[in-house]
C-alpha cells in the first residue's frame, strides 16, 4: 500500500553509503513476525538486500535512535523519515540530543501504518505470516486460507487522524511532499474531556491498570530521552518503584505525560508500543489540546528552536483566572 | 543524620496569642533529627539569641528551626546567631508561625496544630540542608545612568561626588530631560532654567562624568558589579570633539520649516539643530529625515560655513563596549497622547493644548517668548479653562488613560493658573478637578494662594465635552459641589495630561531582566523598605521611571540610588547568594531548555569529557550555572526535563520533604 516501494529505498541506501555519504543506515528488519518489524543499523549493501524491510509494520519512528547511534557513527548515519517522524527529528535537534552534522536525513511519504490488533481482531491470534502487497494477506495457524483485508481498514488509530503527511526536516525527500492535515485527532480526548470525573477515573483506572511497568512507552518515546530516567535513578526515590496503591500505578504515566509536555510531538509512539493497548497518546493529546486553546496553536518539532509555550513567556500569557472560561469557549 | 534544635517564639502576643508555644515546641521535640526544642519570649533579642547559641553548643546542634516571623523579618538575624555560634549560617530554617499562622488564625487550637505542621515542615527541611557558602565577586568600579533627565543628572553628579565614575546615557542629542522644559518650579517658582542648566554644566564638566548623548543601551549581559554594556551611539552627523556650538550651521540652514519638538512643535527648527541655547553637550545634530543632503546629496551648506569641520554626512551609528558595577535606570516619563481624547477637541482646536506645552508657550525661550498667546492666531487669550486628571486616575476608561494617579498635575495645574494670574489678571482662570491632592511640603499653600489670592476658580467636577465654536471653544463642564451643567466659552484649554513611562523603558527591563508593573513602571525590590533598589541586584531606579513623581521627590529619590550605588561600588568584592542552581552533570541532557528560561543569563552549555561505564569515553554537552550569576529565581529547575538542575538550600527533595511533613 505504501507508495514508495522497498527496492527504491535500498537502492537509495546504496548509492549513499557508496558514495561515502553516510557509514550506516538505520532500517527496519524483520522481527520474530512479520508485523514486529525491528529497528536496526545496516553496515553494507549486503545486509540491507537481504534484510532491509519496508512495508505497512514499517511504524518505528528512528528519530530517537539518533541520540546513541549517530553519536557512535563513523561517519554520517542515513536514516529514513516518515512524516510524522521529522516532527521528533525537529524536537529533539531543538534540545540538542544529537549532532545533524553527523545525519543524512531521507524523507519518505508514508500512507499510514497498521494496528497489528486491528488484524487480529479480524484474524485471531496465530499470525504465521503476513503479506503486505496491495493488500494484506495473513495467514494463521488456524486456517488454510490466507485472510485478505484492505490496510485502510487497519490502520493505527495515529494514522487513521494523521496530522501531517509534509515533511518538517529532510535532506533529501524520496517521492511526492504532503500537506498538514486538519485531523480530528483532538475528537477522542473531547470525549473524555465531556465525561463527569467520576466516568473519567473509572476510564483510566480501567485503561491503565492493565499496565504491566514494563517502560515501553518510555523506552520508544523520542522525547524521553534523559540520560537518567527518574525511573531508573536510585537518588530519585522512585526507582522502579511498585505501586502501593491502585491509584499510584497511575501515577508513572501521568508524570511521564508531565514529563512531555510541550514536547511530545503527538507521534504516537506509545500506544504503538504499549503490550497492553493502552491509549496513552491520549494523555499527552490533552496536554497539547490545552496547550493549543490556553496559549495558542503550538506544534511541537514544527521547527527547529522553538520555544514550547509551557517554558516561554509572553505577555498574552492567560492569568490562571481566566484559564476555565478559556477552556469553556473552545470546548 | 542532623541533630537539629528548635526553638519557638512567642513574639509577645504577637505569636503566643493564637498559638500555644509550649504545645509546639514539646510537639516539635519527637520529630526527626530533633534533639533540643524550647520557647521564649523574644527569640530575637539578646538572650534569645543566646539561648540559640547556647543550645548549639552544649547539643552539637548540626541544624536550627526557629519558629517566628516570617523570613524577610529575622532570616538574617538568626543566621548571624548560628555563624556566631560557629554554625553554618544555611543550616537554619525559618517556620513562619506570625504572619503565616497566629496572625491570620483566631482560634488557638487551629493556630497551634498549623504551627506545629509549618514547623515539621521545617524540621524536614532542614534535615536535608547542606552547609553552603557564598562565593566572591570583583566589582567594577563604575556606574552606568540610563536617562539624562534630572533624575539621572543628580544620581550622577552624587555618584561622581563621591569619586566614581559614572556614564550617562541619553536617547536626546541633550541632557537635561522634561525639566528642561519647564518654565517655573512648584512650589517655590524658580525658573526651571535656573536651577537645572547649571546642574547640566556641572556634568559636562566633571571629570568623573562622562555624556554619551543621542545614545541607547543596546545590549546589556552579567550581573551586579559585572555588567558589560553595549552603548549605541547613534549617528548625529556631526563629529562631537570638533563641534564648538557655534550655531552658524543653524542659522544658514536652508531647510528651517522641521516642527521644533523641544518646542512640542509648536515652531520650527533647522535641519542641523542645537536643541536649546542650554544644550548639553551643545553639538548640532543633523536631522537625517529632514536634511537635503543626506536625503537627496544636494546642500552641503552646513559644511561649508562649519568653521570646525565638525560636519561628516557618512557617520554611523557606533557601538561602544563598557563595563560597569552598577545601572541606574533614570528613563522618566512622557505625557500620554491626546489621541484618544476626542472629546475635548485636542485633534480639532490648536487651542486645546497640553500642560507641558502649556510651559512652552510660557517659557521666555519658548515659541511666543514667555508671552501667553493662543497657538491658533496668537491672540491673549482672556479665558482659560484647565482640565485635569485627563486620562489619568482612569478606572472606566483604562483603554484610553491610565488607572493611577499621576501625581504632580495638580501642582504644575495651580501653578500654571496661579502664573496666568499674576501676569495677565484679567484672565479668567477655571480649573475643573476630581481632587486636589497636594500633599507636599509647601504644597497645600501653595494651592490655596491660587484659589485664595489669586482668585483662580476651582470648580469640582469634570469637562464633558469641548467643541469648537468660531474663535471660541465652548466647554461643557459639570459643577459637581452646586449640582449645575456649566458652558464656557474659552480661548484657551489646558489639558493635564497623565505621564507614562517612556517606551524606552520596556525593552531596557527585558535587557536587564528588571521586573515592571503592568503600567511599565519599573517595581522596587520594596515598596517601602527598598524604593530606590530594583529587585534585579546592581540595578536602581531613579525618577519617574519607577512612579509619578514631582521634582523634588525625584532628585531626593536620585540622591538615594546614587548612595546605593556608590554603597555598592565602595566594595571591592560582592558575597554572592549561595542558594543558587546547579547542574548535577551526569543527569543534564544539553537540552538547553534552562538556558532558555534563565531571566539572568547565568547558563551556559559545554561540551564535556564523561568516562563512561565501559571505560570510554564521551563528550556530551551540559548545562554549567554561573553561580555570581544566577540569582535562584528557581525557573531552571522546574524547567528541566531530566531534573538535573536544582537549587541549592531549596532543593526540590527539600521542598517534597517539606510537603511530606505537611500532609502526613
Amino acid at each position: 500500500m505504501q507508495t514508495i516501494t522497498r527496492d527504491q529505498l535500498i537502492e537509495k541506501a546504496v548509492s549513499l553509503l557508496a558514495d561515502g555519504t553516510v557509514s550506516c543506515v538505520l532500517g527496519w528488519q524483520k522481527g520474530e513476525f512479520d508485523y514486529d518489524v525491528t529497528p536496526v543499523l545496516f553496515k553494507n549493501a549486503d545486509e540491507l538486500k537481504a534484510n532491509f524491510v519496508w512495508n505497512d509494520f514499517c511504524g518505528a519512528n528512528f528519530s530517537k535512535y539518533l541520540v546513541t547511534k549517530a553519536e557512535k557513527a563513523t561517519g554520517k548515519v542515513l536514516v529514513f523519515l516518515k512524516p510524522c517522524d521529522t516532527y521528533s527529528f525537529n524536537q529533539l535537534l531543538t534540545e540538542h540530543r544529537f549532532n545533524r552534522e553527523k545525519v543524512y536525513a531521507v524523507g519518505i511519504p508514508c500512507e499510514g501504518m497498521v494496528d497489528v490488533a486491528k488484524v487480529k481482531a479480524i484474524c485471531g491470534d496465530g499470525i504465521v505470516s503476513i503479506d503486505c502487497g496491495e493488500k494484506l494477506s495473513v495467514t494463521t495457524l488456524y486456517g488454510d486460507e490466507p485472510t485478505v483485508i484492505d490496510a485502510k481498514d487497519v490502520l493505527a488509530e495515529r494514522c487513521i487522524n494523521c496530522k501531517s503527511k509534509k515533511h518538517v526536516a529532510y535532506d533529501e525527500l524520496l517521492g511526492e511532499e504532503g500537506e498538514v492535515i486538519a485531523s480530528d485527532r483532538f475528537d477522542e480526548v473531547a470525549k473524555l474531556e465531556a465525561m463527569t470525573p467520576d466516568e473519567r477515573f473509572a476510564f483510566w483506572q480501567g485503561e491503565l491498570s492493565r499496565c504491566i511497568r514494563c517502560n515501553a512507552c518510555r523506552d520508544a518515546c523520542p522525547a524521553c530521552t534523559c540520560e537518567k530516567c527518574v525511573f531508573d535513578n536510585p537518588k530519585s526515590g522512585v526507582e522502579n518503584k511498585s505501586p502501593a496503591n491502585s491509584f499510584e500505578e497511575k501515577m508513572f504515566h501521568i508524570i511521564r505525560a508531565f514529563h512531555v509536555a510541550g514536547r511530545c510531538t503527538d507521534c504516537g509512539e506509545c500506544s504503538r508500543v504499549c503490550p497492553q493497548n493502552i491509549p496513552l497518546h491520549l494523555l499527552n493529546r490533552k496536554f497539547i489540546k490545552d496547550i493549543n486553546c490556553f496559549y495558542g496553536e503550538y506544534q511541537a518539532g514544527a521547527e527547529v528552536g522553538s520555544r514550547a509555550p509551557l517554558v516561554d513567556y509572553t505577555t498574552d500569557d492567560l492569568e490562571p483566572g481566566e484559564v476555565f472560561d478559556r477552556r469553556d469557549n473552545n470546548a | 543524620m542532623q541533630r537539629v534544635g528548635v526553638f519557638v517564639c512567642w513574639c509577645g502576643s504577637n505569636i503566643a496569642g493564637t498559638v500555644d508555644v509550649q504545645a509546639v515546641s514539646d510537639a516539635l521535640k519527637n520529630e526527626p533529627g530533633v534533639v533540643f526544642s524550647t520557647n521564649y519570649q523574644y527569640m530575637c533579642s539578646q538572650a534569645g539569641q543566646d539561648i540559640i547559641k547556647n543550645a548549639i553548643a552544649e547539643y552539637k546542634l548540626t541544624g536550627i528551626v526557629v519558629c517566628s516571623c516570617s523570613p524577610r523579618m529575622h532570616e538574617a538575624t538568626f543566621r548571624k546567631t548560628a555563624a556566631a555560634a560557629g554554625l553554618n549560617p544555611y543550616m537554619v530554617e525559618i517556620a513562619n508561625i506570625r504572619e503565616q499562622c497566629s496572625w491570620v488564625h483566631k482560634d488557638i487550637l487551629t493556630g497551634t496544630e498549623k504551627a506545629i505542621i509549618l514547623g515539621k515542615a521545617a524540621v524536614a527541611k532542614v534535615n536535608l540542608n547542606a552547609p553552603l557558602t557564598p562565593g566572591e565577586t570583583p566589582v567594577t568600579k563604575r556606574a552606568l545612568v540610563i536617562g539624562g533627565g534630572i533624575a539621572g543628572i543628580q544620581t550622577a553628579l552624587d555618584i561622581a561626588d563621591a569619586g566614581f565614575p559614572v556614564d550617562i546615557v541619553e536617547k536626546n542629542p541633550t541632557i537635561g530631560g522634561k525639566m528642561a522644559q519647564l518654565d517655573k518650579t512648584f512650589p517655590t517658582l524658580d525658573c526651571a532654567a535656573c536651577i537645572l542648566t547649571p546642574k547640566m554644566v556641572d556634568v559636562a564638566q566633571n571629570e568623573n562624568i562622562r555624556i554619551f548623548s543621542f545614545s541607547e543601551v543596546a545590549k546589556i549581559k552579567g550581573f551586579v558589579g559585572n555588567f558589560d554594556v553595549t552603548i549605541k551611539k547613534k549617528a548625529r552627523y556631526v563629529k562631537e570633539e570638533l563641534c564648538t556650538g557655534c550655531g552658524a550651521c543653524t542659522e544658514k540652514c536652508p531647510m528651517k520649516k522641521v516642527p521644533n519638538e523641544f518646542n512640542l512643535g509648536m515652531d520650527t527648527r533647522s535641519a542641523i539643530y542645537i536643541p536649546f541655547a542650554q544644550a548639553v553637550p551643545k553639538v548640532a545634530r543633523i536631522d537625517p529625515d529632514a536634511c537635503n543632503m543626506l536625503k537627496k546629496g544636494k546642500c552641503g551648506i552646513c559644511s561649508k560655513v562649519c568653521a570646525a569641520g565638525a560636519i561628516d554626512y557618512t557617520q554611523k551609528d557606533q557601538y561602544i563596549e563598557e563595563k560597569y558595577g552598577a545601572i541606574v535606570v533614570a528613563t522618566g516619563f512622557n505625557p500620554i497622547s491626546m489621541d484618544k481624547f476626542d472629546e475635548f477637541a485636542y485633534s480639532q482646536s490648536k487651542d486645546v493644548i497640553t500642560s507641558l506645552e502649556f510651559e512652552r508657550l510660557t517659557n521666555a525661550a519658548g515659541p511666543t517668548a514667555g508671552k501667553l498667546l493662543r497657538p491658533s492666531d496668537h491672540k491673549h487669550p482672556h479665558t482659560i479653562v484647565f482640565v485635569q486628571c485627563v486620562g489619568s486616575r482612569c478606572d472606566s476608561c483604562a483603554e484610553k488613560g491610565k488607572e493611577y494617579c499621576s501625581k504632580i498635575c495638580c501642582m504644575y495645574t495651580a501653578k500654571h493658573a496661579m502664573l496666568t494670574r499674576d501676569k495677565y489678571p484679567d484672565t479668567e482662570v477655571y480649573v475643573f478637578y476630581i481632587d486636589v491632592r497636594t500633599p507636599g511640603k509647601n504644597f497645600d499653600e501653595f494651592y490655596r494662594r491660587a484659589v485664595e489670592e489669586y482668585g483662580v476658580k476651582y470648580i469640582k467636577g469634570m469637562v464633558g465635552k469641548v467643541t469648537p465654536e468660531g474663535d471660541k471653544l465652548k466647554v461643557q463642564a459639570s459643577d459637581l459641589l452646586a449640582n449645575r451643567q456649566l458652558q464656557i466659552d474659552a480661548d484657551l484649554v489646558v489639558l493635564a495630561a497623565a505621564i507614562e513611562p517612556d517606551k524606552s523603558a520596556r525593552p531596557l527591563a527585558t535587557m536587564l531582566t528588571a521586573s515592571m508593573d503592568t503600567n511599565d513602571f519599573f517595581t522596587e525590590a520594596h515598596p517601602k523598605l527598598r524604593p530606590v533598589e530594583s529587585p534585579t541586584a546592581g540595578v536602581f531606579l531613579s525618577g519617574a521611571c519607577q512612579g509619578p513623581k514631582d521634582i523634588p521627590e525625584t532628585v531626593s529619590q536620585a540622591g538615594a540610588a546614587a548612595s546605593k550605588v556608590i554603597g555598592l561600588l565602595a566594595k571591592d568584592k560582592l558575597t554572592g547568594n549561595p542558594c543558587v542552581a546547579h547542574s548535577d552533570e551526569m543527569m543534564c541532557n544539553g537540552c538547553s531548555t534552562c538556558e532558555r528560561v534563565c531571566p539572568y543569563g547565568a547558563i551556559t552549555y559545554e561540551d564535556k569529557e564523561f568516562r563512561m561505564p565501559d571505560r570510554t569515553t564521551k563528550i556530551r554537552r551540559v548545562a554549567s550555572v554561573n553561580p555570581a550569576v544566577c540569582q535562584g529565581c528557581g525557573a531552571c529547575t522546574v524547567a528541566c526535563p531530566s531534573g538535573a538542575m536544582d537549587l541549592k538550600g531549596f532543593a526540590s527533595a527539600q521542598i517534597m520533604a517539606e510537603v511530606d511533613a505537611i500532609c502526613k
